[in-house]
């Protein structure tokens, strides 16, 4: 390998990258204000990506060689940079319109049963369409259903959810000895399926959870147990013979709700981890417990929890510094609602919260 | 009389078995190439300026020579004839008749990419050709035109017939390549291209049935002869199968210097519209390319007379123009509805998308739901706009071009016959029961007299 960098400018920030590199990975080098999302693309995974095509970028320069820019728009996962590329995201109009396009096609078909939906509040395609939706749907006919299917005892599958990334189909053929699961049919029948009603049961099959983007694989021992953000997520690690055994605790008081492996900036998975971590150390003495993870202040699993506990900022100069820059949540809300107030820890609640607990009674 | 190459002795009888293919002179081509180096058979190729006839109109010498050839791998020629183009059978004529040009083409092309497997991927719907194909292999074999050492000159050579399972999406070479190595027909990401890795991740190269059997032709007068015939970059001849409101539907091999009135009109050819009906559309390539109304059928928006060939047919772009695609040539009379066959493309795409990438799986079947609407009266007027920017959303953001061939006969249909979808939204009674007239897109011949 020859130690000569690519020069590659996205939105006008130049960097310098290994040949070989995809222009989603130097944009994510370079950090999210530029980074393309990805739906399908998971950096772990061979093969994955191009599916879902919400990275679409224009190169406005295809090389120092060749500056001819390129005549459609590419998927930046699997279009790998050429010196002196020049590649344009938010500043080209071109994808900003092509992106809403495409989003506003993932969601046509898609339940939006985000309030009985286990994957609401680390969802990424509500984060994508909240970044790059619109406010609304054009589509006015019935939504394309599924039959309800069983895949075992570990994975909840909502076909409805779907969006065909591939990336479980990716997981199981690259992480477990067997893939039991495919994709079946074709078009906007296509479905994930066993064939002839196959459980699941690998030993690390439990990780196609996480990498699903979606509610559409959910996990079977939490389901509609709680919402994420009332979970406290908790860095933890166990000796595990199988696994890196380097888990993330959801945890409500000092009850294990649900484990997973731990996911960095991208949501991509840090270390997979085996069924047995996942499913069924549910107790924190199986642990042990590093301290709280970090999450993005921005994220909604931040809320109710992460007043002072994140990061050194006050929310409020958190808040003057994220506001223009399109967060999830605009305002922390114990600074401006009545009900939700800031002396009060959700998670230290029995039961649902009432207004009693926030002494609001006898106004 | 234009000139015949591929159909020349297409009407001997017999001419399906090798005896009479080889005494018309068949596989004379074949020995010719064979005493050549694999270069100079590129190199005529080359010369002949033949593009591939599968709808792109990729110059095929080039894409031979882009094919790799690293040391110690094989490579590999795969026949496309995964036809399954609405309107398009000129590969399916070609190869329930001639079954020896395609051979002796396939092993002409073999020797000269150097393809000792070489594999026709033929339609599931194509059974009865499996066996014709079939035939004439064992019979190719048994005289010593394929197998070891074909004539002595140490190439070797086997061809497969495999057959597809009824999907569209099988005919883009890289779904192809999946198909045939027995996966899920999936178009892959380009690049690489299949010239670097291709079937079982070696250099491939995917040819349609008609350019695979043009090569024999090139090869019987050469290169700068073949490139004599047609006009400008549309060499050499070109099957059409016509199809749609004419009087001879068939397939016709012409060599790109006819005009396209001609074509529909001569008795020679489609021999004009039946009932003495007028001509309102054309959608001259298969389905995929976008329609044309009449009056910019025959003459382009300059003032020109439009001819078959690829530059003519798509001269002004798909503002005016359209694509010569793979020459399944339809034609649309007075009486035809620009919506219900605009419906039904978008039915066949919506079917036939393969449910990979996003835009073309949830967009194809959108725009059938929003046709079918308007077809059936229930129609909007804002649905019209929305089909637009369904198909904009499309175009070119997906993996392969079926997003793009679904995309354009909306476009194309809503840019010319926009009054009509109108006329269909406001008028849903009417609608169902006759056809909207032929207002500003009519032919301007005049109406004959009653017949």
């Amino acid at each position: 390998m020859s130690d000569q960098m690519f020069k590659v400018t996205i939105d006008n920030k130049t960097i310098e990258v290994p040949p070989g590199t995809t222009i989603l990975n130097a944009a994510r080098m370079i950090g999210p204000e530029v980074a393309p999302p990805a739906m399908c693309y998971y950096s772990k995974l061979k093969e994955s990506g191009g599916k879902c095509r919400t990275c679409l970028v224009e190169v406005s320069k295809g090389s120092e060689k060749d500056p001819r820019p390129m005549p459609k728009l590419v998927a930046s996962c699997r279009t790998t940079v050429m010196d002196g590329m020049e590649v344009k995201n938010f500043t080209s109009p071109k994808v900003v319109e092509a992106r809403k396009g495409i989003v506003e096609m993932l969601l046509i078909n898609h339940p939006l049963d985000c309030p009985v939906c286990d994957q609401a509040g680390e969802c990424h395609l509500q984060d994508l369409s909240y970044e790059h939706g619109t406010e609304e749907t054009r589509y006015d006919f019935n939504r394309r259903t599924f039959e309800k299917e069983d895949l075992g005892p570990y994975v909840q599958l909502h076909m409805n959810r779907c969006i065909l990334c591939y990336r479980c189909v990716f997981t199981a053929n690259q992480l477990t000895g067997k893939r039991e699961h495919g994709v079946l049919e074709r078009g906007d029948h296509a479905e994930i399926s066993t064939l002839l009603g196959k459980s699941l049961e690998s030993e690390f099959i439990g990780n196609i959870i996480d990498v699903c983007p979606v509610g559409a694989l959910t996990d079977k021992t939490f389901r509609f147990k709680n919402r994420v953000w009332f979970t406290k997520p908790v860095d933890a690690h166990r000796d595990c013979p199988t696994c890196s055994g380097k888990a993330r605790l959801w945890m409500r008081g000092e009850e294990v709700f649900r484990v997973t492996a731990r996911k960095d900036q991208w949501g991509e998975v840090e270390d997979w981890i085996c069924n047995t971590c996942r499913f069924e150390k549910k107790e924190t003495k199986d642990w042990v417990v590093e301290g709280p993870s970090e999450i993005s202040r921005a994220s909604v699993i931040s809320q109710g929890h992460y007043a002072g506990n994140v990061g050194t900022e006050k929310p409020q100069v958190f808040i003057d510094k994220i506001i223009g820059k399109q967060p999830k949540l605009l305002l922390d809300i114990h600074s401006i609602s009545d009900v939700n107030k800031k002396g009060v820890t959700l998670s230290k609640i029995d039961g649902p919260a009432h207004s009693d607990d926030f002494g609001l009674k006898n106004k | 009389m234009g000139v015949k190459l591929l159909l020349e002795h297409a009407n001997v009888e017999g001419i399906r078995y090798y005896d009479t293919y080889r005494r018309v002179g068949g596989y004379r081509a074949a020995e010719k190439a064979l005493k050549m180096s694999t270069a100079d058979v590129v190199e005529e190729v080359k010369k002949s300026g033949l593009r591939g006839r599968g709808g792109a109109g990729f110059p095929t010498g080039m894409k031979w020579s882009f094919l790799a050839k690293p040391e110690g791998v094989p490579r590999h020629l795969v026949c496309n004839a995964d036809e399954s183009e609405p309107g398009t059978f000129k590969d399916r004529y070609l190869m329930e008749f001639l079954p020896h040009l395609l051979i002796e083409g396939l092993l002409i092309s073999s020797y000269a990419l150097g393809s000792n497997h070489t594999y026709i991927y033929i339609r599931g719907e194509y059974a009865w050709i499996v066996d014709i194909l079939n035939q004439a292999i064992a019979e190719a074999k048994n005289n010593g035109w394929l197998g070891k050492n074909i004539l002595g000159t140490g190439f070797d050579c086997e061809i497969y017939v495999h057959r597809g399972a009824g999907a569209y999406i099988c005919g883009e070479e890289t779904a192809l390549i999946e198909s045939l190595e027995g996966k899920r027909g999936n178009p892959r990401m380009k690049p690489p291209f299949p010239a670097i890795q291709g079937l079982w991740m070696r250099p491939t190269v995917v040819n349609n049935v008609e350019t695979l059997a043009a090569v024999v032709p090139i090869l019987n007068m050469g290169g700068d002869e073949y490139a004599k015939i047609g006009v400008g970059k549309s060499t050499g001849t070109k099957l059409l199968s016509a199809c749609g409101n004419i009087n001879k539907p068939g397939v016709y091999e012409i060599d790109m210097t006819i005009p396209v009135e001609e074509f529909i009109y001569s008795d020679e050819y489609c021999g004009g519209i039946p009932k003495g009906k007028r001509l309102k559309a054309c959608i001259p390539g298969g389905s995929s390319v976008p329609i044309v109304p009449a009056n910019l059928l025959f003459k382009t928006a300059k003032g020109e007379t439009r001819y078959m060939n690829y530059e003519s047919l798509s001269d002004g772009g798909f503002a005016t123009g359209t694509m010569m695609g793979s020459g399944g040539f339809i034609v649309l009379d007075e009486d035809q509805c620009i919506v219900r066959n605009t419906m039904t493309l978008a039915r066949f795409y919506n079917h036939e998308s393969c449910g990979q990438c996003s835009p073309c799986r949830e967009g194809t079947g959108w725009m059938y739901k929003i046709l079918k609407n308007i077809e059936y009266g229930k129609g909007k007027m804002s649905d019209i706009d929305l089909l637009w920017g369904i198909q904009k959303t499309i175009d070119g953001t997906t993996i392969c071009p079926l997003g793009d061939a679904a995309a354009w006969p909306v476009a194309a249909a809503i840019r010319h016959f926009r009054d009509e979808f109108e006329w269909h939204i406001n008028n849903p009674d009417e609608s169902q029961k006759h056809n909207f007239g032929l207002a500003h897109y009519a032919d301007p011949r005049p109406v004959p007299a009653a017949v």
